[in-house]
């Protein structure tokens, strides 16, 4: 099974992105991080199957996905987590700063049910179109858009934000700072 | 919900049409807000690169993999 190093750049050059798809879907680094070690080795395991000229973080991308899913459906039935305390213990992760910025953002985003939450971080955040987000989610279009629509949603919902100003300079303010502060 | 709330914040001039939308919609506003926020998150983790981890294990399975087919001649 051979490697030619063009795959294996384009397979690394979508690490960072794979990495905060992961991270979004999980909300814990040490696990986000294995399932893109996984991704890779299932990635390169697989690279047969992958159509030259495709778009390899895509390719990926879907991978990422169904791993984070069986893996989500196994969980599942481990933990009982009726009132969210899970997905908030999920959340935290205090030793990287680029993490605990948005804390009340992530914690808001654990709580959304895992087919709105990806849909939204695919088309909102990774910058997939509907039709590549459709593509890795397996699904039709349509339902991706009103995935989309209900995340949000439910997001402004959890946060409070009922008007621009609810999430307002303070918020972003803050956010910009510690970011700012955290990388020097 | 808690319009009073808001009374006396500083650019509460702004918000006003906001606050006419009807509810069960999200203005275009809230819209973006929430998406500013998801990529910044997200940006950040971007930034962070590739993990030397990722690296190592390619290398790693690069180095098996020249061995196999030393292995294999």
């Amino acid at each position: 099974m051979p490697l030619d190093a063009a795959l294996k750049d384009a397979m690394l050059a979508a690490v960072p992105s794979l990495r905060a798809f992961a991270i979004s879907l999980s909300g814990n680094v040490d696990r986000a991080d294995d399932l893109v070690q996984e991704t890779l080795l299932r990635a390169i395991a697989n690279i047969d199957s992958f159509q030259p000229g495709t778009n390899m973080s895509a390719w990926m991308f879907t991978i990422l996905r169904n791993l984070f899913r069986s893996e989500y459906r196994k969980r599942r039935r481990e933990v009982e987590d009726a009132d969210g305390s899970y997905a908030e213990s999920l959340t935290s992760h205090p030793e990287q700063s680029s993490h605990v910025e948005f804390k009340e953002f992530r914690t808001a985003l654990a709580k959304l049910p895992p087919d709105q939450r990806e849909a939204l971080i695919l088309v909102g955040a990774s910058g997939f179109s509907y039709e590549e987000a459709a593509a890795i989610c397996e699904c039709a279009v349509g339902t991706i858009k009103s995935r989309v629509n209900r995340a949000r949603t439910r997001l402004a919902d959890l946060l409070s934000i009922e008007s621009a100003e609810d999430f307002g300079p303070d918020h972003t303010t803050r956010a910009i700072l510690a970011a700012g502060g955290g990388r020097g | 919900m808690k319009d009073d709330d808001k009374a006396g914040r500083p650019g509460q001039m702004q918000t006003e049409l906001n606050q006419r939308k009807p509810r069960g919609r999200l203005g275009r506003d809230v819209q973006s807000k929430i998406g500013q926020q998801l990529r910044a998150m997200y940006d950040g983790v971007v930034s962070e690169g590739v993990p030397d981890r990722f690296n190592e294990m390619l290398r790693q399975l690069d180095e098996k993999k020249d061995q196999n087919e030393k292995g294999a001649d």
